[in-house]
């Protein structure tokens, strides 16, 4: 391990690859805790896919800021920097389809510019590009069915773009590193593509503002904890293990 | 067999594994309409970079032989060798043949 109290060493991308990294890494946990529970087989393998994507990307960012088990296993809830929206339990399949519409978009229109700079976040990016936009395809294919599907997925997606709304304007928090990034356009452009899917959908697009507080600054929903009480919990049963 | 997956038909999978090769039957799966079938293809039989292309078709769209048909169909040729390329000699030195 590299990099005392996890503290990024130095270079200003590194919070980023930190913060992008953590966005990855735990949103692939929350992903693969469908396996077993998924409506279907053919989705459940889905859905794992996605997770495997999202866990590979975490292992290269992270791996540019320390050793990579040392930061997913040993830091506290407080030293994660991903957004809390990718924290927030998985809930019914509605909930992660339209955190995945968000997620994915945004993903891939920061991996886009990101994959054009000179940081060595690049080749991350581009080489995450294709697996983004085939997760927003994924998320949108779903999000249209259950938008405009039954009376019962209407609901249970408007329901869920309400309840997950207020935790999208983290998404375009300042990050150190991420400087090239023009964060307000980059927000344009996500709420229009997202703005149109739901719309497609027959979903209204959810106002209100966002909650106060930021998980990249450490700060968490108690879900968090629960959920890294499970997913470290192997590292500290049996530290260093390996397959 | 879960409530939901009752209601979706049955596809047929053909993965064509590489240009100029014909595409394989891989397997069925359980999806809701083509779009979808074609996206669950590609997440069970090619996620470890088995194909370049992939045709789903609806089971209910697959005429079959029958078991009971057998023997009609299949044993008359079973007599016949001179229908098999068999009696020619094959020269030396000759490889893609």
């Amino acid at each position: 391990m590299s990099a005392p109290e996890h503290a990024p060493g130095g270079a200003p991308w590194a919070t980023a690859a930190l913060a992008l990294g953590d966005d990855a890494l735990i949103l692939s946990h929350r992903l693969a805790e469908w396996a077993g529970n998924a409506p279907v087989l053919e989705e459940e393998v889905a859905l794992a896919n996605l997770a495997l994507d999202l866990l590979g990307q975490a292992r290269a960012l992270l791996s540019l800021v320390g050793d990579e088990d040392a930061l997913a296993f040993t830091r506290g809830p407080e030293a994660f920097t991903h957004v809390r929206l990718v924290e927030l339990p998985r809930g019914d399949f509605a909930h992660t389809v339209v955190r995945q519409l968000c997620v994915a978009t945004w993903q891939e229109l920061l991996y886009e510019r990101l994959a054009t700079g000179a940081s060595p976040l690049a080749p991350i990016a581009a080489a995450a590009l294709p697996e983004t936009a085939y997760h927003r395809d994924h998320a949108v294919t779903w999000t249209l069915r259950l938008g405009d599907g039954t009376a019962e997925s209407h609901a249970r997606t408007r329901a869920a773009a309400e309840a997950l709304w207020p935790y999208t304007g983290e998404l375009f928090d300042p990050v150190e590193g991420l400087d090239e990034v023009d964060l307000g356009a980059l927000e344009r452009r996500w709420r229009a593509r997202v703005s149109d899917v739901l719309t497609r959908a027959t979903v209204p697009v959810p106002g209100g503002a966002r909650l106060p507080g930021s998980g990249r600054a450490g700060e968490h929903t108690p879900h968090l904890a629960a959920l890294l009480d499970e997913m470290q919990s192997l590292h500290r049963a049996h530290p260093a293990a390996s397959w | 067999m879960s409530e939901a997956e009752r209601g979706w038909p049955l596809w047929e999978v053909f993965v064509r594994p590489r240009r100029g090769l014909a595409h394989t039957h891989a397997g069925s799966l359980h999806a809701p309409d083509a779009e979808l079938a074609l996206r669950n293809a590609r997440d069970l039989f090619t996620r470890r970079g088995e194909g370049v292309s992939i045709w789903v078709v609806p089971a209910a769209a697959v005429s079959a032989s029958s078991p009971d048909e057998r023997d009609p169909f299949f044993r008359p040729a079973a007599d016949k060798p001179y229908r098999h390329p068999t009696f020619y000699e094959v020269p030396e030195g000759v490889r893609h043949l």
